[in-house]
Formats: structure tokens, C-alpha cells, sequence
């Protein structure tokens, strides 16, 4: 389609111009000196199936984003942030993020997709050499392995192997307690669900060595319908379940699973369910389903937290999820170091991540630490508990302990040739 | 491969009947969904793509419904005669006009509609999934019978669509307009030079398609999650179940159903790894022996 334009100035421009004209005589003339503004570009997702958690993560940056920049932003500079949305897609989420820094002037990458894309945005900022903080992608290989690491990369996120050792410890505690020796295993068919399932079940049966699995079931991602794993596993007649189904098709899961009575017949381990996107959701929970934390405003119970969650309600309308923590992190660690390093400078910055301990409402003991041998983040709160149909839906969340989580990721390094 | 699973399970009653009800379950929802779209070619010759949304703005429907008024039968009727007035407004407006067009044409009309419906659930409804909850009458203790797990809520799933299949067979087989419509398959010429109006008729045929996906979706909606985008799936096995069943054929969409329920049910114990491939290779092997379906009639 072609427009003809008509010679002279068009209206668009004229209000431009009156608008940078009102902005200017209002605005002081030393403030707009100084300040100039650091761009922040972020990749994510924001249509398709998991809109929710990438404008969860948005909500979670310009959350923190406005706490930094009321306080002077980076260095003196305001953070601008630069929010794109790559579909869910990696090759999109790598040109979305190339653009940011080659057009838009973005210093700093705030790199908010799944793992897909993670990896994806990973190779743009090797290339690029920019800042890049991970936020969401929890595939441990991300950091664990040599052949990723980059010294201007960092992860935000908590890693699924940190995951599977605590949950793993956790579910053997209660199999022994219990006597839980069958079980049945029914995660989603692509690579998150067979590697956390997979990892989930060696650590399990470290520390419980006479369980047997004796059903897997694999549906595929999104499957609409679960009438027949349901089934299944109540053929198999096991103790316990494991799944890492999440988002809506746990939720139908457990709806499907619900009229067979599933959760009376066995202790059932979810390690997504505790998170405030699955928990609103369900109308009728089941009581004592064992999961990992993801995000709950109660757990660490601290008034730190509490605040946080709650002041995200407030201003969003809705809890935090997951992804929302983990990307609030990037932000008060950028702030950190930026104020370390006194600079707004990403390789300054990149230097003074290494090692950063920062206080952190997330934390087990109230700080997290960005650890500097592998970049990624640590000390962040983990534990599983069982659920209750209300708030606060898992009244008691047993901690993971961090020095077995060190000693045990030392080892499975080892044994992957990572270390 | 487990076939042991499998031959075990042939041998206890109680395996058989839990999983021959989930065979049912799959099933039957799957029929609604793809007697609408049988129906809806085998008069109006067209391949609605779009049918997946009135599966979708049913359970929508339904889920709305509930939350307003709390009432499980006003839920159902409210997604299914909501969806039926969609069905004859989207006939009406849009699809009357690509009738005689290039098939590529009516493709693109009804792939536009797919994702127009479902930003039209986004805007409405918003993009996160939503669960409508079992209505407390259900909330009940599965049935035990003969050792078999059977929840009653599925039970009235299985009464109902049942009870629609006899419905529309009868009325397609015994009454009048169930004749004219038929007629007008044939020969829509020759039906409207003998007066009778065949643009109402394709429009009530459109209705009632929409009408029995919204049914499906309705009493899908409290066990399913519901999702901008959720019709896509259940379109996809739709279109395999009118394939084996026979374009145009009723008594061939309702085969085909069970038969994908129970590939789907027995399969997942014997070939837990190759369910989904276990229904391709059958639409396969039944494309290879009978182009035309298991019901379908040899096209001139």
C-alpha cells in the first residue's frame, strides 16, 4: 500500500515537536544534562501459552527497575527499559535481542526467555560481548557447562539441578517415613520434563535406594486430555507420583486426575504446583500435594518478602510467579554491582557481579549470592512442602539445605565432565 | 513397548473397564467435536478449520455461565446454545460468501478465524488459563464397578453425547427436515427450485455443527484447562476421527471416536512411547485399505 504525503508539516510531527517543546520547559535544563539514560533491552515472551509468566517477568523488572531509578538509577543514569517480545520463538528471541544492542543502543541485556531461547540470546551476547543476565532459564548446562561460559553472562534463575537434589532428599525422607517404595512417574514429553524427571529420579534413589519406578507416563506438552495416564497410573497401583507437568496442564491434570480419585490413593509429588499461576487456578485443590517453592509470598517467611509480594499484588493485580523473582533479582544485583563498581559500565558491572553477595527478600538466609566460578545464582530459598486448598497454600515449607545442594552439584559436575 | 501391561490388563475386569470408560470418555468428546465437522461438510461441502473455536468458545461459555449463575445445566445450555448463535452468525456473515470458492479460498477464510477467535477469547477472557472447577453433584466418589474406576461426572458426559449421536441420527434418518437436509447434500440445486430455502438450511446445519463442538467444550470445561488456542488440538484428532470414520458419515464419525478412545486408552498401557503415533498409523493403514473411510461413500 502506498500513502502520498502532503508537503509541509503533518500533524504527527507538529505534536511531537509541541510535546518535546512542553517537556523541555518543564524539565530543567541541568537535570536533562546529566541524566542520560542507560537502555536495558529485554527478550520475552509476551504472546502464546506463557504470556502470563513473561509479563509476569516484565512486572517484576520495571517493579524493582522503579525502586533503582527513584534512587538514581545506575551510576546516575536511569535505567530505561527496552521490553521486546520474541513469541516464545529462540531464532526470534536472538534477532529481538541483536536489534536491542545494535539499534536500539541497549548496554545491557535482561534475557527473559525459556530455556529454548535462553540459549539462543546466550550466543547473541558471546558475539556482541554485552552484559547479559539469564532470568528465567533453569536448564543447569546454561552455566554448569565450560563450554557455555562467557565472562559477560550471568543466571538469575534457579537451576533445575539445585531443584532435583532437594526435591529428590525431600521426597526420600517422607518414601523412608512412609514406607513409599512404588512409584510412578508422568511428566510432559520434551526436554525439560525427561531431564528434570530423569534428575528428580537418580537423587531419589540415592537417598531411598529401594525405590523402584513402576510406571513412567509421558504426555505431550499442551495434550488437552489426560484420561488415559490417569488411568494408567491407577493400574500400576504405585505408593507415590512425580511430575513436572506445570502451568495449565497441571491444573487440568489435576482435575482429570481428581474424579478417579487419584490424590486419596497416592502421595503425589508436583514439583510446579506451588506456584500462584497453577494454585489460583484450580477450583478444587487437593490437600497435602508435595511441591517444590517457586514463587510464595510465605516462604522464606519474612517480612521482606511478604512486602514484596504484597506490593506486587498491589501495583499488578495479581501474585508473582516464578518468573517474576527471578527477574526482580537481575535488577537488585545490577544495582549492586553498578554501585560497587560505581560505574553504569556492563564489564565493570560483569566485575563486580562476580562474587556479589547482595541481600535479597529470595534468599534462604536473606541474601543471594551471584557465585563467581560458574555465574549463576545461588543461596536463593528452596524447599518443598505440602499444599492446603487456601492461602497461603503451603503453610509449611521444609528448606533445602545449601551445603548438601554445593557438595552434591560438585559431584553430578564432576560425573557430566563439567568440572 | 509393554505388551505385558497390555495383555495383563486384558485379563482383569477391573483394567478392562476402567480403561474401556477412558476409551469412552476421549471418545465421545471427540465425536461432538467431529459430527460437527462431518455434518458440516457432508452438506455444505466445506472444511471448517475454524471448528476447533466453537469447541474453545463453548467451554468459554459454560465457564462464564457457571461463575455467574452456579448452575451446571445452565453452563451446558448456555455453551451450547451460545455457540450454536455463533455458528449461524459466522455461517451467515462469513462463510455463505466462500461457498463456491476456490478451497484454498475457504482455508484461508477459516485459518483467518482461528486466530481471530482466539484473540477474541484473549481480549475477553484474557491469555492465562482458566479452570472452571467440578460442580459440587460431582464431587463424589468414583464408581467401582466390577473392580473398574468409573467417576460419575463421566458417566453424564458419556449419557449425553450418546444421547446427541441417537438424537441426530433419528432425526437425520426419520423426520423431515432431516430428509431436506439430506436432499440438500445431494442436490442443493434441485432443493431450492422446489422452493425450499437453503440458505436457512445451511445456516441451521452450520448452527448445529458449532452447537454440538460448544456442547463438547461445555462438558469438557470442568476438566479441562481453558486456553486461548485450546480447540487447535482437539481439531487435529477431529480430523483424523472424520477421516477414518468417512467424510460426511455420522455412524463413521462415532466409530471413528471410540476407536481413537480406545487406540488412545489401551494404547498408552502397550505402547505407552507410541500413542500418538498408534492413531496416525491407523488413519493410515484404514487411508491405504479404504481411501474413502470406514463409512465413507466413493465420491463420483
Amino acid at each position: 500500500m502506498t500513502r502520498t504525503r502532503k508537503p509541509g508539516v503533518s500533524r504527527r510531527a507538529t505534536l511531537a515537536m509541541m510535546g518535546a517543546g512542553a517537556v523541555s520547559f518543564a524539565t530543567p535544563w541541568v537535570a536533562r544534562a546529566q541524566a542520560k539514560t542507560i537502555k536495558v533491552g529485554m527478550p520475552t515472551i509476551l504472546s502464546g501459552r506463557v504470556a502470563q509468566l513473561g509479563t509476569s517477568s516484565r512486572n517484576g523488572v520495571m517493579l524493582e527497575v522503579e525502586k533503582v531509578n527513584a534512587a538514581g538509577g545506575l551510576a546516575g543514569r536511569q535505567i530505561e527499559m527496552v521490553i521486546r517480545d520474541s513469541k516464545g520463538q529462540p531464532q526470534e528471541a536472538a534477532r529481538v535481542a541483536r536489534e536491542l544492542v545494535n539499534t536500539d543502543g541497549c548496554e545491557i541485556l535482561i534475557d527473559a526467555e525459556a530455556s529454548s531461547g535462553a540459549f539462543a540470546v546466550h550466543e547473541v551476547a558471546r558475539d556482541l560481548g554485552v552484559l547479559c543476565l539469564h532470568t528465567n532459564s533453569e536448564t543447569s548446562a546454561l552455566t554448569a557447562d565450560p563450554k557455555q561460559h562467557i565472562p559477560n553472562a550471568f543466571r538469575t534463575a534457579r537451576q533445575g539441578v539445585h531443584d532435583s537434589i532437594v526435591g529428590g532428599s525431600y521426597a526420600a525422607t517422607i518414601a523412608k517415613a512412609k514406607g513409599l517404595k512404588k512409584w510412578a512417574t508422568c511428566s510432559p514429553d520434551y526436554a525439560y520434563g525427561r531431564d528434570t524427571t530423569g534428575e528428580y529420579v537418580t537423587y531419589l534413589k540415592r537417598f531411598a535406594p529401594d525405590i523402584e519406578i513402576i510406571s513412567e507416563s509421558w504426555p505431550k506438552l499442551f495434550q488437552p486430555d489426560y484420561t488415559e495416564v490417569v488411568t494408567k497410573i491407577l493400574q500400576a497401583k504405585p505408593q507415590a507420583l512425580y511430575s513436572c507437568l506445570w502451568g495449565g496442564d497441571l491444573t487440568s491434570y489435576i482435575d482429570q486426575a481428581n474424579i478417579y480419585a487419584l490424590f486419596s490413593q497416592m502421595e503425589v509429588f508436583a514439583v510446579n504446583m506451588a506456584d500462584y499461576t497453577a494454585l489460583t487456578v484450580v477450583k478444587n485443590l487437593p490437600k497435602g500435594i508435595h511441591s517444590g517453592n517457586r514463587y510464595i509470598k510465605t516462604y522464606p517467611a519474612t517480612p521482606e518478602n511478604a512486602a514484596w509480594g504484597d506490593a506486587y499484588k498491589a501495583k499488578y493485580n495479581e501474585y508473582p510467579t516464578n518468573w517474576s523473582w527471578e527477574n526482580a533479582t537481575a535488577i537488585m544485583l545490577l544495582a549492586e554491582a553498578s554501585k560497587k563498581a560505581n560505574s553504569a559500565d556492563g564489564k565493570k558491572i560483569a566485575e563486580a557481579l562476580r562474587g556479589l553477595k547482595i541481600k535479597s527478600p529470595f534468599g534462604a538466609d536473606g541474601t543471594v549470592t551471584m557465585r563467581a566460578e560458574d555465574q549463576t545464582l545461588v543461596g536463593y530459598a528452596i524447599g518443598w512442602g505440602t499444599t492446603i486448598p487456601q492461602e497461603p497454600y503451603v503453610p509449611q515449607v521444609q528448606a533445602g539445605d545449601w551445603k548438601t545442594i554445593f557438595e552434591l552439584e560438585a559431584e553430578w559436575k564432576k560425573s557430566k565432565g563439567y568440572a | 513397548m509393554d505388551l505385558d501391561a497390555l495383555t495383563g490388563c486384558l485379563a482383569s475386569s477391573a483394567c478392562l473397564v476402567t480403561q474401556t470408560t477412558s476409551g469412552f470418555i476421549i471418545g465421545m468428546l471427540l465425536f461432538l467435536v467431529a459430527v460437527g465437522l462431518t455434518l458440516i461438510f457432508g452438506v455444505l461441502k466445506v472444511v471448517n478449520f475454524s471448528h476447533g473455536a466453537f469447541y474453545m468458545f463453548g467451554a468459554y461459555f459454560a465457564m462464564t455461565a457457571y461463575q455467574f449463575s452456579g448452575s451446571f445445566a445452565l453452563a451446558m445450555l448456555c455453551g451450547a446454545a451460545g455457540t450454536a448463535i455463533l455458528g449461524l452468525i459466522f455461517e451467515r456473515v462469513f462463510m455463505s460468501r466462500v461457498y463456491g470458492a476456490d478451497v484454498l479460498m475457504q482455508l484461508l477464510v477459516c485459518y483467518a478465524f482461528v486466530l481471530i477467535f482466539d484473540d477474541v477469547v484473549r481480549m475477553i477472557w484474557g491469555p492465562e488459563f482458566k479452570s472452571m472447577g467440578m460442580p459440587a453433584a460431582f464431587q463424589v466418589v468414583p464408581l467401582f464397578i466390577a473392580g473398574g474406576v468409573v467417576p460419575p461426572y463421566y458417566l453424564l458426559l458419556i449419557g449425553v453425547a450418546l444421547t446427541a449421536a441417537m438424537i441426530l441420527g433419528l432425526g437425520l434418518a426419520r423426520t423431515r427436515i432431516g430428509k431436506v437436509i439430506r436432499a440438500a447434500a445431494h442436490n442443493p440445486g434441485m432443493v431450492s427450485a422446489l422452493g425450499i430455502n437453503t440458505g436457512l438450511i445451511y445456516g441451521g446445519v452450520f448452527a448445529l455443527g458449532g452447537m454440538l463442538a460448544g456442547l463438547a467444550g461445555a462438558l469438557a470445561a470442568p476438566v479441562r484447562s481453558l486456553t486461548p488456542g485450546m480447540g487447535f488440538s482437539v481439531l487435529i484428532e477431529s480430523f483424523i476421527v472424520t477421516v477414518i470414520g468417512g467424510m460426511g458419515s455420522i455412524l463413521g464419525a462415532l466409530i471413528g471416536a471410540l476407536l481413537i478412545g480406545m487406540i488412545r486408552s489401551f494404547g498408552s498401557l502397550g505402547f505407552p512411547l507410541f500413542t500418538e503415533g498408534l492413531m496416525y498409523l491407523f488413519m493410515v493403514i484404514v487411508l491405504v485399505s479404504r481411501p474413502t473411510g470406514l463409512f465413507g461413500k466413493e465420491v463420483a
